[in-house]
């Protein structure tokens, strides 16, 4: 996208990223203004869709209690690193769009590295998102770190029953 | 651009904004100035209370103008328990009120006040004989609304009125999203005080008001001058007063023209997306609804993300009252009338108006259609539910 555009039009006047709605501040008041970024991973989410069982695989589920949005993820662990995310995800546009950013985020990475993304490491990577959609992109690392876990739980128990 | 929400606002009708600019202009007297131009804002304002109170069926020295809708019912609910405050302190509604009832119940029941909340049945209408057994020596005021925002079911209010009758308890009705859309004859109706809002029917926002029976006890919110018979004292919006008159006008004339019209929109909306979509519930679809709400819940996605997509392929669309749009909790009126909550979730409130045409609709449908494929397709909820 034009980042050239933006960072310009932000250099100018950095209140006013464009004209008439979206000079409204998208992380305060009660509006759910989301930027172009955001929009980009909700309109295009990136690695939509789900692995097939396996050895390298593991699985996590989270959803959250209060608003019943829900994200599954799956991650498919090659050399102690994500070699392959995918998600599927009930939820309202900013689950769904932190959701892909965070698969973007994770992929490639190790382990350790994986289980370091953060909620506001994601937000960021989405240039914000609104304030009262923060706990959505909880959804996503959540089930990342479940996934984490269920896939160490998985490759011990092959190892204790190689089998 | 296709605007689907006139349930949470709708256009100034051109005729509207004719007749309030002479009072913006050069008619900007007080209506409580002794000279001319006071007179001038005085006489308009009570020539918009006598056409509204012949359109409602009412006096006009039982309309009060208020702010709006949200004020005429604070006036209502706080106005009578403050008045009746000897009398007894238990009050009667039901779960699927508006926030501007349900919310004000709340405050009194804080400030020691009993409240009962009737319940709904699972077409969305409210159960008029719990009414029955929930009156007690102390109950003073009942308020059911008498078309609900989200879903348009209809609400039993005439039933209503016949059971607090018979007990000498006072009946209140939100009728903001009812007004244009039924025949509105409040006294033949019976209920002692009703609420209106003038942006629901093409007027401006900001202004509405509360029909108050002769010799039903009240107490104003707000003190000071002795504008409306010191109901409520502050100085008349009076454009805004007269662009509601002139809106309830424009929306009586044709009004069954545009109920019919809009029925049939309606069914068009509704059947098209039925058609191409599975797991689609129209909520309240069974019970008598005004003509142009239709509120569908799709399995499998969340109702914001359809919210929007549609918005950007230009189709205004809610998720239920624009008033908790971004609440992440589903809508309380679905939950009340026991729908589950990952289908009151995936609930969209499709409102139609006087301006949506025939093309809107075919718009919209396969947009809608597309929306909620896509959505299903990512959804963890799988495809098939
Ligand atoms: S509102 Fe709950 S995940 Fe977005």
């Amino acid at each position: 996208m034009d980042e050239e555009t933006s960072a310009s039009r932000s250099e100018e006047d950095p209140a006013q990223s464009q004209e008439g709605i979206d000079s409204f501040d998208p992380m305060s008041g009660p509006m759910l203004f989301y930027n172009d970024r955001v929009i980009d991973h909700f309109t295009n989410p990136r690695n939509v869709g789900d692995l097939s069982e396996g050895a390298a695989i593991g699985f996590g589920l989270v959803g959250d209690p209060r608003c019943g949005d829900q994200t599954k993820l799956w991650i498919e662990v090659s050399s102690g690193r994500i070699a392959r995310v995918r998600f599927r995800s009930f939820g309202c546009p900013g689950a769904i769009a932190t959701s892909s950013m965070l698969t973007v985020l994770a992929e490639g990475r190790t382990i350790e590295e994986a289980r370091a993304i953060t909620d506001d490491d994601v937000i960021e990577a989405l240039g914000g998102i609104p304030a009262r959609k923060k706990h959505c992109s909880l959804l996503g690392v959540q089930a990342l770190r479940a996934a984490i876990d269920d896939h160490e739980k998985r490759s011990s128990a092959a190892r204790e029953d190689p089998a | 651009m296709i605007y689907l929400d006139h349930n949470a606002t709708t256009p100034l009708h051109p005729r509207v904004l004719d007749a309030m600019l002479p009072y913006l202009r050069e008619r900007f007297g007080n209506p409580s100035s002794p000279y001319r131009l006071g007179r001038e804002a005085y006489a308009a304002v009570n020539r918009a209370r006598r056409r509204i109170a012949e359109f409602l069926g009412a006096m006009p020295d039982e309309i009060v103008f208020t702010s709006g809708g949200t004020e005429a019912d604070n006036l209502a609910l706080r106005g009578v328990t403050r008045a009746l405050f000897k009398s007894g302190n238990h009050l009667v509604t039901s779960t699927i009120e508006h926030h501007a009832v349900l919310k004000t119940f709340g405050d009194l029941e804080a400030l020691g006040h009993r409240v009962t909340y009737l319940p709904v049945d699972p077409h969305g209408i409210v159960d008029a004989a719990a009414l029955r057994d929930s009156l007690a020596p102390e109950t003073i005021l009942v308020s059911v609304m008498l078309a609900n925002n989200e879903t348009g079911v209809i609400q039993p209010v005439d039933e209503i009125v016949a059971i607090a009758r018979e007990r000498g308890v006072l009946v209140h009705t939100d009728a903001v999203q009812a007004a244009g859309k039924l025949s509105l004859r409040l006294h033949a109706l019976g209920v002692d005080l009703a609420s209106f809002s003038a942006h629901k029917i093409c007027g401006p926002k900001g202004v509405g008001a509360l029909y108050v029976r002769r010799g039903t006890p009240l107490a104003p919110l707000f003190t000071g001058g002795s504008h409306e018979d010191g109901t409520r004292a502050g100085t008349e919006n009076v454009a805004g007063i007269v662009g509601f008159a002139e809106a309830l006008a424009v929306a009586c004339e044709a009004q069954d023209e545009q109920i019919a019209r809009l029925g049939r929109l309606r069914d068009t909306l509704e059947g098209e997306i039925r058609a191409r979509l599975d797991d689609v519930i129209v909520n309240g679809g069974q019970a008598p609804r005004v003509a142009n709400t239709s509120n569908i819940s799709f399995k499998g996605v969340e109702g914001e993300s359809i919210v929007l997509q549609l918005d950007l392929a230009g189709i205004f669309v809610s998720t239920g009252s624009a008033c908790t749009t971004g609440d992440p909790e589903p809508s309380h009126v679905l939950l009340g009338m026991g729908v589950d909550p990952l289908a009151a979730k995936g609930a969209i409130r499709f409102s139609l108006g006087p301006t949506t045409t025939n093309e809107d609709v075919a718009f919209t449908a396969p947009r809608v259609v597309d929306a909620v494929r896509r959505l299903r397709a990512l959804s963890s909820l799988g495809e098939r539910l």
